[in-house]
């Protein structure tokens, strides 16, 4: 049955992950991987480190996008809400003044474009980092406990049109890494 | 990670004025350090902690006992009466927002302005900001007398179709406050998430690593999710720096909206907005001084951190001290007779005592921080941070009472004196905010770990660099 030969090919590995002592080391390595052609693969590291993403090919995000079209909805929100509430919904006369006070209506305006626009600005970044994310093949390798202290990490992942396991780990044993392994899916 | 010792035996000599890092540093002893005092086991507390810990939480105890007279009784039991309608709840409110400010300042500011001395000391003004904002935003719903009705403040659809009117600078003041505080709570928590993720994976315990897994979202430090982590940062902290000075120049608007001689001026959004930076520096120090000593982070918190924040103070205090002195000029040079009276009623009538406490505390002291010696001396900032808190008290004390209680018809003159519950709402809070403080230091990294992770990566860069061209 052509169902049980679909099974075995699924992946049972997630990829091939090398460990190295310094960002420096990283960033030449994830460089050679992707010069090799690999692809589907992450870098793992403490602290944001400068060139990073773009070694592995990653140069732009949406996160700015994001905030300008929150914040340009907030603003015209806010605004909208009061032109329509001392406008529409509640006109009242107050001594004469002109029931479109617009330059009145500014400060909360701005409030509301901050607002929005910050909220997307957290909510935006975990979205598209795919958290919260309760599990990850990557946690799998023991020593990845050290990429939030002191470690540096590349996973070349299998799901990569190059990746085959021996040549892959191999290929990461070139690079210098302290220790390759092979993260269980 | 080797946890048996949490924190360091020897005490840690602080590197001088010029580092803001101590010596033999690197990503994993900063993680065992920062993490460490949150790890230390609670036996294990430095007395201290535990005897600011327990008075803090008495005077949280207070508080919840003046609440409860003054929802039983209402805000009778203030001093507040006509012609002093807004009193200590009001002065507490500016105060407490204005300690805030300093919090967004180091954070925000300083980090578009990449001043690397601010990574020490974002974290702990961030949750500074946070506890004060709390503080301050209990005190207008308490004043508004039946505070269970607070909603109405904001424009929601009611079946008795009323709208809030967004004319008014305290409906600007709902949406900046409310603002503030959830930017400022994004901000603060999106700092943290890297550092929650530290904590899961070094964490002694089993159930703190749980906890700390949850709140770290499953946190794992890929290049991509840096990526994007650094772009979200950078435009929190250009949102939050507009939104800083928004915030305060609304409060100030509270005031300078209004047609009372001495709040009726122009002068007021940035004196205001100078003023409360000057009064958060003065509450970081406080807080920071000891506790520093406390959890032996002196090779973290430098004097490097203790000088920049001094200055920035006398800075931040030069500007306070311009708007006072406009403030006296335009009494007299605008012909007013209620605005000239009211400058002189201010300085020599029943409140003249505040007004020269005022001038001692903000302007007088403060200018000793001109000598390199004296912001040198960590005794003498502290003693000097604590006058400021209390002349930056005294200030709004002044803005809000003395403009007050000599209406414009001599017949409607008062006195206005707080009351015991009016010491006592107020003394609550500074209880309340300490003990969240002490929480806070053991529950979450009071020093941001990856930012120190970076700043220890870039030093070492232009040091490569440096040698190079040598």
């Amino acid at each position: 049955m052509s169902h049980g030969v679909e099974l075995r090919e699924l992946p049972t590995i997630h990829g091939a992950m090398a460990e190295f002592d310094t960002p420096e080391e990283l960033i030449t390595a994830c460089k050679r991987a992707y010069g090799a052609g690999f692809r589907r693969m992450d870098a793992y590291a403490p602290m944001p480190v400068e060139g990073l993403a773009e070694a592995i090919g990653f140069k732009r995000n949406r996160v700015a996008l994001c905030v300008l079209i929150a914040g340009i909805c907030g603003a015209v929100g806010g605004f909208g809400l009061l032109e329509w509430i001392t406008v529409i919904a509640y006109p009242h006369n107050v001594g004469g003044r002109p029931l479109n006070s617009w330059p009145a209506y500014i400060p909360i305006t701005f409030e509301c474009m901050v607002l929005l626009a910050g909220l997307t600005a957290m909510f935006s970044m975990f979205a598209m980092n795919g958290l919260p994310k309760p599990y990850h093949p990557v946690f799998n390798v023991p020593a990845f406990e050290r990429a939030s202290v002191d470690r540096f990490f590349l996973c070349i992942e299998s799901s990569d049109p190059l990746f085959r396991v021996e040549d892959t780990l191999e290929f990461l044993r070139d690079l210098g890494g302290r220790e390759v392994t092979v993260v269980p899916a | 990670m080797a946890t048996t010792e949490y924190l360091p035996k020897q005490e840690m000599p602080d590197p001088g004025p010029d580092q803001i890092l101590g010596p033999g540093h690197d990503n994993n002893t900063v993680t065992e350090r920062i993490a460490g005092i949150v790890y230390l086991p609670l036996t294990k507390a430095p007395r201290k902690w535990l005897i600011g810990a327990f008075i803090s939480f008495v005077f949280v105890n207070i508080l919840m006992g003046a609440m409860w007279v003054l929802f039983t009784k209402g805000i009778g039991i203030w001093g507040v009466n006509i012609p002093v309608g807004w009193g200590f709840a009001i002065v507490n409110f500016v105060w407490w927002i204005g300690i805030g400010h300093a919090g967004t300042l180091i954070s925000a500011i300083l980090f578009l302005l990449k001043q690397d001395w601010r990574t020490s000391m974002n974290r702990f003004s961030e949750a500074m900001t946070l506890f004060a904002v709390a503080c301050a935003g209990m005190f207008p719903i308490l004043h508004l007398g039946r505070p269970w009705l607070a909603y109405w403040l904001f424009p929601y659809p009611n079946s008795m179709w009323l709208w809030p009117q967004p004319r008014s600078p305290l409906e600007w003041d709902v949406f900046a406050v409310s603002t503030y505080g959830t930017i400022s709570l994004v901000f603060w928590y999106t700092g943290l998430v890297p550092d929650l993720a530290s904590m899961r994976d070094t964490a002694p315990h089993l159930w703190q690593r749980k906890i700390y897994g949850v709140l770290s979202l499953g946190w794992r430090g890929s290049a991509r999710h840096w990526h994007r982590y650094q772009k979200a940062y950078l435009l929190l902290a250009g949102l939050a720096t507009p939104l800083v000075l928004s915030v305060h120049t609304i409060v100030s608007f509270d005031f300078a909206i209004s047609v009372i001689p001495g709040w009726h001026t122009t002068i007021f959004p940035p004196y205001f907005v100078a003023g409360a930076i000057y009064s958060g520096f003065a509450m970081v120090l406080t807080l920071i001084i000891p506790l520093r000593s406390w959890y032996n982070m002196r090779d973290l918190i430098t004097m490097r951190h203790i000088e920049a924040a001094a200055k920035l103070m006398l800075g931040t205090g030069l500007i306070v001290a311009y708007g006072y002195a406009m403030e006296a000029f335009f009494a007299w040079y605008s012909g007013d007779k209620y605005e000239s009276f009211m400058y002189w009623n201010r300085v020599t009538g029943p409140y003249a005592f505040t007004y020269a406490l005022l001038i001692l505390c903000n302007i007088l002291l403060p200018q000793l921080l001109w000598i390199r010696k004296v912001r040198l001396n960590i005794t003498l900032v502290w003693i000097l941070s604590i006058i400021i808190n209390i002349g930056m008290w005294l200030e709004r004390f002044e803005i809000v009472v003395t403009s007050l209680h000599r209406d414009f018809l001599p017949s409607s003159w008062g006195t206005y004196i707080p009351t015991v519950w009016d010491v006592a709402t107020y003394a609550g809070t500074i209880g309340f905010f300490l003990f969240l403080i002490f929480l806070f230091v053991r529950a979450l990294p009071s020093i941001s770990i990856f930012e120190v992770r970076e700043d220890m990566h870039h030093a070492k860069h232009l040091q490569h660099a440096y040698e190079e061209k040598v």
